[in-house]
């Protein structure tokens, strides 16, 4: 399978290529737009600080490329949250592929959140296999506000969106590439989409 | 419901586990991937690496380990020892480690905190602490708890969180190798002051030390080593105890 992680200079990549090889699979690192056109599946990682993330984007063109992409497309983490409409972090405006606002947890529980937390009311085919309240892990000071595009939530101070899915387009608050067993069946899923 | 975390520690000696580790049924328990493998087989929810080499080409061999853990184990892991500057963490990072752990680097030069905060991101800047209770009041220690400072426990903690970091993995030494509990109080204190998560490690022997420090020492996470390492606790059984006991465990 021709599967490409959009590689921008964002965070740790790393474990998602090796999380893939457990499952069998070479995806390979992409800032080409050809390359990622041409994808079946395409990856959107990120790790670290919104703003600073999407001006590395707009520098490689690929804030425009993602949102016409019409294969399946799996942002996790802060990939997912630029795919937002809006975020908090660094006043940043996202893709806007999904119709949703990210915002900072508040000091009333420790930030970040840091840890396994259960995924509920599962929705999608992304989620097959996979029981309501297993466990993920998650790293975050932001979250996604719920909304109707949500395909999990998970519970810290309060329910947010811990997955979402806009037609071609996935995103998951959480590491599955760190997140275990539940989290290869997660990424057998996508590749299965 | 986030859960508390049960992570074991390995200290790590040019590329391998140093003593302590006596798991029956391994290969070859002083291979670091072969027992990470392992614990997160067992439902160890993280783990935390700890070179204490002191050779010229560790920087080498840790770099290999990272990418040989990262490859294989499914769980998140830290790394520490030694890493002083933002080159250090970057290769760390890129070789596949989730988190840092820096320690004396952060008290000689606190600004590394924000450093590596603003480049890499809060979440994987994890500052430990030595501290050890001297008439009454903590001080900060260096050099794995041999070196005295003036430095006061609660008022570095509160600064270790100014500057950035975005977890505290505190050891104390009054505790450290007595398996005779954590140091609650302190632990307590500390997540009162800070709003980041804290790693308590130190004094863990038996289950209800675990239990303790979740409940009495508000913990966030619960760090050990030779407990696991010597199979006088099994994680799974500790994860059942937890859990009966009301406290919310990955199981």
């Amino acid at each position: 399978m021709n599967l490409k992680i959009v590689n921008y200079g964002a965070g740790n990549i790393k474990s998602i290529q090796f999380a893939f090889q457990r499952l069998g699979y070479n995806a390979q690192l992409s800032n080409n737009a050809d390359e990622i056109i041409n994808a079946e599946k395409v990856i959107f990682p990120g790790v670290g600080e919104a703003s600073s993330a999407m001006k590395m984007l707009k520098e490689t063109g690929l804030d425009l490329l993602i949102p016409k992409l019409s294969q399946p497309v799996l942002g996790i983490c802060l990939g997912m949250q630029l795919m937002c409409n809006y975020t908090e972090e660094g006043d940043t405006k996202g893709l806007g592929i999904f119709k949703t606002n990210v915002k900072r947890f508040s000091n009333g529980v420790k930030v970040p959140q840091m840890g396994w937390n259960t995924v509920e009311n599962l929705k999608s085919d992304l989620f097959k296999n996979i029981n309501e309240k297993d466990y993920m892990y998650l790293i975050h000071s932001y979250y996604a506000e719920n909304c109707e595009e949500a395909i999990a939530t998970s519970d810290y101070e309060i329910e947010y969106a811990s997955a979402l899915e806009n037609g071609n387009f996935y995103g998951v608050q959480f590491h599955p590439e760190k997140s275990g067993t539940t989290g290869e069946q997660l990424l057998k899923n996508f590749l299965e989409l | 419901m986030l859960t508390k975390r049960i992570v074991p520690c390995l200290d790590i000696k040019d590329g391998r586990t140093v003593k302590g580790v006596n798991f029956v049924d391994l290969r070859d328990a002083g291979d670091p991937v072969v027992l990470a493998k392992q614990y997160a087989d067992l439902g160890a929810d993280e783990l935390v690496f700890l070179d204490i080499s002191a050779t010229q080409e560790k920087r080498k061999t840790m770099h290999d380990m990272v990418l040989k853990v990262a490859e294989q184990v499914n769980i998140p892991f830290t790394v520490g020892g030694g890493i002083s500057s933002v080159e250090d963490v970057d290769d760390l990072l890129h070789c596949g480690a989730d988190k840092v752990s820096i320690n004396s680097s952060a008290v000689k030069r606190p600004v590394l905190i924000n450093e590596l905060s603003e480049k890499f991101g809060s979440q994987c800047v994890v500052v430990a602490v030595d501290a050890k209770k001297i008439g009454g009041e903590w001080f900060v220690h260096l050099a794995g708890g041999t070196i005295p400072t003036e430095i006061k426990l609660f008022e570095w903690a509160k600064e270790i969180e100014e500057r950035g970091a975005g977890e505290i993995l505190f050891t104390s030494m009054n505790h450290d190798g007595t398996k005779a509990g954590f140091a609650n109080e302190a632990l307590a204190k500390l997540s009162e002051l800070v709003n980041i998560p804290i790693i308590a490690s130190g004094g863990a022997g038996t289950i209800q030390h675990f239990a303790d420090t979740f409940k009495k020492g508000k913990a966030d996470a619960a760090l050990a080593a030779s407990v696991f390492h010597f199979g006088e606790i099994a994680i799974i059984d500790l994860k059942k105890e937890l859990k009966r006991q009301g406290i919310s465990v990955r199981l």
